[in-house]
């Protein structure tokens, strides 16, 4: 269980996060929505401790996250970032399996591959693209090793930075069905961020809105249509009017 | 402007250089910290050795080439003038390998090494590499900056070996040819003159000069601003550091090898 209590965070002059407070169960699958810029992303860092929050306590299972063991920490986490954040130097294949090649989860090169080459199936890659380096593929391939290397080591937790942004619908829905599917079979808990509302109905249990710095809204996806709250109301069927300003 | 703001703008600019002398030297002591612990990257190594040695060999090379063949020119036409144009191959030999060998080579291995070390790095920041390092359980100081100290300083000695050769070599090319130096004479006053500790002091000089080539590269790439630009700032700034303190460094060890 992640609980996240009171977590603020500025860059300088600017309020980041004022207080977000959420708690995530283990083995569900929380969906963060929210404005471009509202601090989704940074939020996100916040957990795994490569930004350190200003305030507030982060816990996982009861335990400071602050305090925690680094490594032992780090290694019950994957992590897609936003812009994919590729090894450049390294191939596809040694990208996916970079924890599988050192540290203790290290194991054979043969078998290491094997395992990314499935994983990379498992994002709809074929093995063909094992050896390139990533800045032979597109966008959306990379944004997909992303994920192939983020669930390679099958963490316990896993957290999405946008995975369908920039796939094509039919590939979106691979990705959907693959998140939902690492949860319920795997018994991960996993946090995605999404702006694509499609996502949200396929991956959430539960869905949390960050907006001014705080959750805004949270309850379970089913209650998210009927909820009378304005700024998710505005936010899902996307209006430029309501509460939510279009500039920011 | 009043007493105060005088004082503001002398103490803020020296308490910040004073700060970021303390980073670095922060950053350096985790860098020899790490560097005896495991997890060790041998492959990480072997790749920067080929990178920051192998591939520096030409530029080293061909600087020590034209060093050597002016040195030898210059020594020859100051030299007439009190009849000591004899003194040319000494004298060439011990400025090569004191002097112009370590510290050339180590200005060019700066604009080569320390510009390249810090865009790689700094890209990678900009562009989340080094945070998605953490979040897979590796050290970006181990696995990054340790790596390429680690090369460089025994890369550089190694570079300056070469170096001084061509560029005495280059002396000689130029005695022989150009200055009617015999050359069994040439060659027999060269070594006859040089003593080991002219050389040794030039390669320690070495293993310093690519310890501060990469240190800056690395320090300057990890802490580079956000965007294309903080990428530009971080690598300009590796390359005048690198270079500044070589200078420095320079003067501090020949202060320190040589008087007595
Ligand atoms: N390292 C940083 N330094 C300074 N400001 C930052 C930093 N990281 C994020 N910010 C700022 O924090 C704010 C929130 O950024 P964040 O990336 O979390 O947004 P987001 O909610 O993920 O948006 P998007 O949906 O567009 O990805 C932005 O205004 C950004 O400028
Ligand atoms: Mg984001």
């Amino acid at each position: 269980m992640i609980e996240i209590k009171g977590v603020t965070k500025a860059f300088g002059p600017k309020t980041v996060l004022r207080g977000v407070d959420l708690t995530i169960a283990s083995g569900t699958s929380m969906v963060i929505i929210g404005g471009s810029g509202t601090g989704k992303s940074v939020l996100l860092k916040c957990i795994l401790g490569l930004v350190r929050p200003d305030g507030g306590a982060i816990l996982l299972d009861g335990q400071d996250v602050a305090r925690a063991e680094r490594d032992a920490f780090l290694a019950r986490f994957g992590m897609l970032f936003q812009g994919g954040a590729l090894f450049d130097s390294l191939t596809v294949w040694e990208n996916v399996a970079f924890r599988l090649l050192r540290g203790f989860q290290k194991r054979p090169k043969a078998e290491a591959r094997e395992i990314a080459i499935e994983k990379l199936r498992r994002v709809g890659l074929s093995p063909d693209v094992a050896d390139l380096y990533p800045a032979e593929l597109s966008g959306g391939m990379q944004k997909r090793v992303g994920l192939a290397r983020a669930i390679a080591a099958a963490p316990e937790i896993i957290f999405f930075d946008e995975p369908t942004t920039g796939l094509d619908p039919i590939m979106a829905g691979v990705i959907n069905d693959l998140i939902r599917e690492i949860v319920v079979e795997m018994g991960a808990t996993a946090m995605t961020i999404t702006h694509d509302m499609t996502s949200v109905r396929a991956i959430a249990d539960h869905v949390a809105m960050l907006h001014e710095g705080v959750i805004q809204w949270t309850g379970p996806v089913a209650e998210m249509d009927a909820t009378p709250d304005p700024y998710v109301q505005q936010f899902i069927h996307g209006r430029a009017e309501g509460p939510i300003s279009a500039v920011r | 402007m009043s007493p105060a703001g005088v004082l503001r703008g002398i103490g803020r600019p020296v308490l910040e250089s004073l700060a970021a002398i303390g980073r670095v030297a922060i950053f350096a002591g985790t860098i020899l910290g790490h560097l005896f612990r495991p997890p060790f990257y041998p492959r990480e190594v072997m790749v920067q050795l080929l990178q920051i040695g192998w591939f520096s060999l030409p530029v080293v090379g061909l600087t020590a080439l034209f060093t050597g063949g002016a040195l030898a020119l210059q020594i020859y036409s100051g030299g007439a003038r009190f009849n000591a144009e004899s003194v040319v191959p000494s004298i060439v030999a011990i400025g090569m390998v004191r002097e112009l060998g370590p510290v050339l080579g180590g200005l060019m291995v700066a604009a080569r090494v320390a510009s390249s070390i810090a865009a790689e790095l700094g890209t990678m920041k900009v562009t989340e590499q080094i945070d998605a390092l953490v979040t897979l359980s590796t050290n970006p100081i181990k696995y990054l900056a340790v790596p390429r100290v680690l090369a460089a300083t025994l890369a550089v000695p190694v570079l300056v070996a070469v170096g001084d050769s061509i560029g005495i070599m280059g002396g000689w090319l130029v005695g022989i040819t150009r200055l009617d130096f015999n050359s069994a004479v040439y060659i027999k006053n060269t070594v006859d003159f040089l003593e080991v500790w002219d050389v040794g002091s030039g390669l320690v000089k070495g293993a310093v000069f690519g310890f501060i080539v990469a240190l800056m590269g690395c320090y300057h790439g990890m802490n580079s601003g956000r965007g294309a630009q903080g990428v530009g700032r971080a690598t300009k700034s590796a390359v005048v550091a690198a270079s500044v303190l070589i200078l420095a460094a320079n003067y501090i060890l020949t202060e320190v090898f040589f008087t007595s």
